[in-house]
């Protein structure tokens, strides 16, 4: 039995106090530089309150609605995945030692929160040590981190800095009630509503309902979850409000920009490997990596030694990399991957296809970032259903301004 | 590890290692981009023994030298003989900043007829000796390590010296700036802003520096390891500039590097630019 709630917009303030009164760093939606990203914040005015977006390949525009909705926006500009898993990561700091025979090293622990967390990298005098509550996750960024924690923690090896990060993590999901021009959710099988057990767990679930008054429905995943909304003195919901809330991500499942045909789709792109439209999409491809930066899913790391000018120092960092560079398919003797079509090929097999036999499970969520954020437009639903021979069939129905449903 | 271990240096045993600027034909910014390390200086001159170096001090330590850096292009009968020296006299050779590895602005020459513009700016054209073309180092001589920008970044130039003191390979990436403004956390201004950049296709390591101040990118590193040009000028196209302004944006401190000046080229006579086989 789902355990469900009902605050209202003090109540929000109230439940982001009490997160900094246990010690939180609290991160959510904020608009910055054009864009909803994420941030420190403290009060329901640092929200995005009255912005939507447009969304379409290659294209993210903030758009003023015509109401108070505080997540009336779809994907932000960038997911969970710096929060958890840094662009740039201290690994271990050595020092040579005295006589200059050996090294001696420390470990990152000391030095790692100095990282900030990838978040506000530059915003920090000190080492932040607190855990960090990320508030308005959505269905499918929730599904990426539980994609990263397969891969990241649940396989031979732990990766001890995410499993920290994310030990100490509240998570406080947001359902989809907008979704942009190139979400495509409904056809991976991950939103639009947060689903406990689908992806990462979340600690709390919001719906917002904007009429008759701004209210939320909060569904609870955890026991400290539901431990702060005692705190907060959160009501029970009626079961008009879980209705409404119901016909919330119904309508919004509705109104996905894009879609993606997944049956099938491991063996289609195997079958594709010398397929002409890997040439095409290098005509148009960049190789510029936008894709993979903002793909919550996409993990690849480099390791980067660094020596000062004496030489009595170095650092070892673990940086985010991509497989549309160069250097990523360096071996001795050169690059395995030297042309643009090559690398799209690789991405897109692993997301789509090899990714199934790698961690079972797709490597797209649908979110529809490397849509917006490829400089060049290229659209991934396209390019499968172009595979499939079939152009066009990834367009649904256009989602424009949020108007009642009427088709 | 010591100094004479190196293949083709030049010193003998010496407690550091010697380090030589050269100047030809440029405005001197990358030199002072070292002089700009300010905090590093002192560790810098405790690493290495500054031997040649106008810019900073008139005292010169004769060669030859372990470590030449060497910024500006080849653009006078004087300075092709020149670098030829400069070669004969360094280790290793390092090339600084845009006018060395690309043949900088000036480079603007090699489109346009010298003898002509020659001749409208000077009232003697005749006391001028320089050469139709403006030339990187590497056109020259053989060339160690080629470090990007206008100017050069002061952490990429400390990173070439400390790798080439200690022997290692230098940590210069040569994917695109797009990375290094996702690990900033930027929000790309060409996709929220509709701001035209060259970004896409210019090689990292200035930080991302006008894209974290809203503006586009203007391509001071030159092309990136796998730059697609021709999709990027679609882009700006998009984004509202005219082919001459296509042009232009290609042809700033990095023109005469390849794929730049046969992108610009492609765009100027006109539309339909014809994807190959234009440059003979």
């Amino acid at each position: 039995m789902v355990e469900t709630r009902l605050i209202d917009v003090t109540g929000l303030q109230s439940l982001l106090d009490a997160l900094v009164a246990r010690g939180y760093r609290v991160l959510g939606p904020t608009v910055r530089g054009g864009a909803v990203v994420n941030a420190e914040i403290t009060e329901v005015a640092d929200l995005p309150r009255g912005w939507g977006d447009d969304q379409e390949p290659g294209r993210y525009r903030l758009r003023p609605r015509d109401d108070e909705a505080l997540f009336g926006f779809a994907a932000g500009a960038q997911s969970a995945k710096p929060v958890f898993f840094p662009t740039d990561e201290l690994l271990w700091r050595g020092r040579r030692t005295a006589g200059g025979s050996g090294f001696e090293a420390q470990s990152a622990e000391s030095a790692q929160a100095a990282q900030g967390g990838g978040v506000e990298e530059h915003g920090e005098d000190g080492p932040d040590t607190r855990p960090t509550a990320l508030l308005g996750v959505r269905s499918c960024d929730l599904s990426a981190v539980g994609i990263h924690d397969t891969v990241l923690t649940g396989r031979g090896f732990t990766d001890a800095h995410y499993a920290q990060r994310r030990e100490g993590a509240f998570v406080i999901a947001v359902a989809c009630s907008d979704p942009g021009g190139t979400c495509f959710c409904v056809s991976m099988g991950t939103g639009p509503r947060p689903e406990q057990g689908r992806g990462a767990p979340f600690d709390l679930s919001l719906t917002e309902l904007l009429a008759p008054e701004h209210r939320f429905v909060v569904e609870v995943g955890s026991e400290r979850g539901g431990a702060l909304l005692d705190e907060i003195g959160a009501t029970a919901a009626a079961r008009g409000d879980l209705a409404a809330a119901d016909a919330v991500t119904e309508q919004a499942a509705q109104r996905m920009g894009r879609r993606l045909d997944t049956d099938g789709i491991r063996d289609l792109l195997y079958a594709s490997i010398d397929s002409p439209r890997w040439d095409d999409v290098a005509s148009r491809c960049l190789a510029c990596t936008n894709c993979t930066m903002v793909c919550p899913t996409c993990f690849c790391t480099t390791v980067e030694d660094v020596s000062d000018l004496s030489g009595e120092s170095a650092e070892r960092h673990r940086v985010w990399d991509s497989c549309f560079t160069a250097d990523f398919s360096y071996i001795h003797g050169g690059t395995v991957r030297e042309s643009t079509r090559s690398r799209y090929r690789q991405w897109m097999t692993h997301k789509l296809a090899s990714w199934h036999d790698q961690f079972g499970s797709s490597g797209c969520v649908g979110c529809g970032r490397c849509v917006t954020w490829c400089p060049a437009g290229i659209d991934i639903t396209e390019e499968a259903a172009a595979l499939r021979g079939v152009p066009g069939s990834n367009l649904p129905t256009p989602t424009s301004p949020p108007t009642p449903a009427s088709e | 590890m010591t100094v004479t271990d190196r293949p083709g240096a030049a010193a003998t045993a010496r407690a550091r290692p010697t380090l030589a600027v050269w100047k030809f034909a440029s405005c001197d910014g990358c030199q002072l981009t070292l002089l700009n390390c300010e905090d590093e200086l002192l560790r810098l001159a405790g690493a290495v023994e500054i031997a040649y170096f106008p810019e900073a001090t008139r005292a010169v330590v004769e060669g030859p030298y372990d470590v030449s850096l060497v910024e500006g292009s080849i653009t006078t009968p004087e300075e092709l003989e020149r670098i030829q020296h400069v070669r004969a006299v360094s280790g290793r050779l390092i090339t600084i900043g845009a006018c060395a590895t690309a043949g900088g602005i000036q480079a603007l020459r090699n489109f346009g007829d010298v003898a002509e513009f020659r001749s409208i700016v000077y009232a003697h054209p005749e006391y001028l000796s320089t050469l139709s073309r403006s030339t990187p180092i590497s056109a020259h001589v053989s060339v160690d390590f080629e470090l990007r920008g206008c100017p050069v970044n002061k952490h990429q130039l400390l990173e070439v010296l400390a790798a080439s003191i200690q022997d290692r390979k230098p940590r210069i990436p040569s994917h695109s700036v797009c990375v290094e403004c996702k690990r900033r956390g930027n929000v790309c201004v060409t996709v929220a802003h509709g701001t035209p950049c060259l970004g896409p296709v210019t090689q990292a390591g200035c930080g991302a520096l006008c894209p974290s101040f809203d503006r586009g990118c203007y391509g001071c590193f030159g092309p990136q390891d796998t730059p697609n040009t021709a999709s990027i000028a679609h882009q700006l196209s998009e984004l509202g500039m005219s082919e001459p302004e296509v042009v232009r944006i290609f042809r700033t401190f990095n023109a005469a590097s390849e794929p730049f000046r046969r992108e610009s080229e492609r765009h100027e006579t006109g539309p339909a630019p014809s994807a190959e086989g234009e440059d003979a």
